[in-house]
């Protein structure tokens, strides 16, 4: 077995939290039941890793098994990567069926002709989503399989998650292997960043809940008593206002859990507004400004700002777009010939 | 009856009883807080403040977390002539004596306590505090 291919497994096996080994190494399924018995999970992960790399060997793994076992490890740890959204188009309407091995033997040929050396492997899990981890490497380099690309695709979406690595020149390489394999016209980038992957599905194939703009008459009447209060004699007096706030939020964000964005950020290129006799800037030139959020549950966050006394309600639509608009990411322009209001820009 | 601001909703006012003392909460954690409260209290009526109105600190404990100073809320106390009571609502044992507390007072404010009126009480809680 190759020495890099062996290290590579060592290394792959180190970074698994030691309760989990086995378990990956069984959804791995190149090691016989037989060997695994023969391995000591409760030593040092060092010692572990040397065990498995041991058993390889006789098994004589090569690059394409330990890349198995790496999708496998970020497949589980899919949220410690940080993935974008790209957007397939194409020209007309052919509902064409979906040939896996078709799309394998394009992808893997496009990536090969133009680099020669790269490291290709898929995996199909059951919610219908392949994963391929590409290693990249040059007409004269190995590929490098410590700083592999991951993209999710699931057919019959015109979505693609893509978690590049450092080396941004291979991407449009990559964009367009998979136009070519699964016979699309045409990819481009989307505003959409973020850990979850989960999330960013959910957001794309709009299957988070709606907040529907739906006719609710209020009921008139004196409102029934509050679950929380214990005592019948504790009067709130902001009740209205509180339900006028939960309904705005409602209306906002939709009843149901939010998606799971990590960053929302607004990069302003408007005009400075202030009273003409600050007059802060000689120059009318756009005053550059970037604005981010962050938080690790966002939308969440956005959410309960209303009812914690954070924020005023209605919270700008600028925030609630989110998840509709499939951004997070935004550009924001003067509307140009009118006094002076913003408008986000496609 | 609880309210997140003042003043008081004008469609309950004919539900509402007489009103013999209001406590005014402070999150020492939050800035938006001390500042709800000082555009409050500039709609209370001037004889409210003849010992009907208190400010109650909440959340001492967490000393990590104060964003207001605590000198500012006692000069606040002593703009209005109110007595400051610091609680922290999240330790059972302090919640339900600062409850048990608030009670005395309010019986004092509502004039049930013979001997006791609630300018003179107030006048003592201050006293006591700058020893």
């Amino acid at each position: 077995m190759d020495e890099t291919v062996a290290e590579y497994i060592r290394r792959t096996v180190l970074k698994i939290p030691r309760d989990e080994i086995k378990m990956m190494l069984q959804k791995w399924g190149f090691l016989s039941e037989a060997q695994l018995q023969t391995l000591n999970f409760h030593q040092l992960k060092d010692n572990i890793s040397q065990e498995v790399v041991q058993l390889c060997e006789e098994n004589s793994a090569d690059i394409k098994q330990a890349a198995v076992l790496d999708i496998i490890y970020n497949h589980i740890y899919q949220n410690k990567r940080m993935w974008s959204v790209y957007h397939m188009r194409k020209t007309g309407e052919e509902l064409e069926y979906f040939d896996l091995t078709d799309f394998r033997k394009k992808f893997k040929r496009r990536l090969q002709s133009a680099l020669k050396n790269v490291t290709v492997t898929f995996q199909e899990y059951e919610d219908n989503a392949i994963w391929i981890r590409v290693a990249w490497g040059t007409p004269h380099r190995q590929p490098n399989q410590y700083k592999p690309s991951y993209v999710v695709y699931h057919p019959q979406t015109p979505y693609v998650f893509v978690s590049a690595s450092v080396l941004k020149s291979n991407l449009p390489l990559l964009c367009q292997a998979l136009i070519v394999a699964s016979n699309y016209h045409d990819i481009r980038e989307m505003e959409l960043r973020g850990h979850s992957l989960n999330s960013l599905k959910d957001i794309v194939f709009n299957r988070y809940s709606h907040n529907f703009q739906t006719y609710c008459p209020k009921p008139q009447q004196a409102s029934t008593v509050e679950p929380e209060s214990a005592d019948l004699r504790i009067i709130n007096e902001n009740r209205g206002e509180k339900e006028r706030i939960q309904r705005l939020n409602q209306e906002g964000f939709g009843d149901g859990p939010q998606p799971i964005l990590q960053f929302a950020q607004y990069k302003l290129e408007t005009m400075f507004k202030s009273r003409p006799e600050m007059d802060v800037l000689d120059k009318k030139e756009p005053f550059r400004c970037l604005v981010k959020f962050s938080s690790p549950h966002l939308l969440e966050s956005l959410k309960s700002l209303v009812p914690a006394g954070m924020a005023d309600a209605p919270l700008s639509p600028l925030l609630t777009c989110i998840p509709q608009k499939a951004r997070n990411y935004f550009r924001i322009r003067d509307k140009k010939g009118l006094p002076p209001e913003s408008f986000v820009s496609p | 009856h609880i309210a997140t601001s003042l003043p008081l909703p004008s469609e309950r006012d004919h539900l509402r009883p007489r009103i013999d003392l209001i406590v005014f909460v402070i999150d020492i954690k939050s800035k938006c807080s001390l500042k709800n409260v000082e555009a409050s209290l500039a709609y209370v009526d001037a004889k409210f403040f003849l010992g009907k109105v208190y400010f109650l600190v909440t959340g001492v404990g967490r000393v990590n977390c104060c964003s207001i100073e605590t000198n500012a809320i006692c000069k606040l106390g002593e703009a209005y002539g109110s007595p400051v009571l610091f609680c922290e609502l999240e330790l059972e044992g302090v919640r339900v004596a600062t409850a048990q507390r608030l009670l005395r007072i309010l019986q004092i404010c509502a004039s049930l306590v013979p001997g006791f009126s609630a300018l003179s009480f107030g006048l003592l809680m201050r006293n006591s505090a700058d020893d």
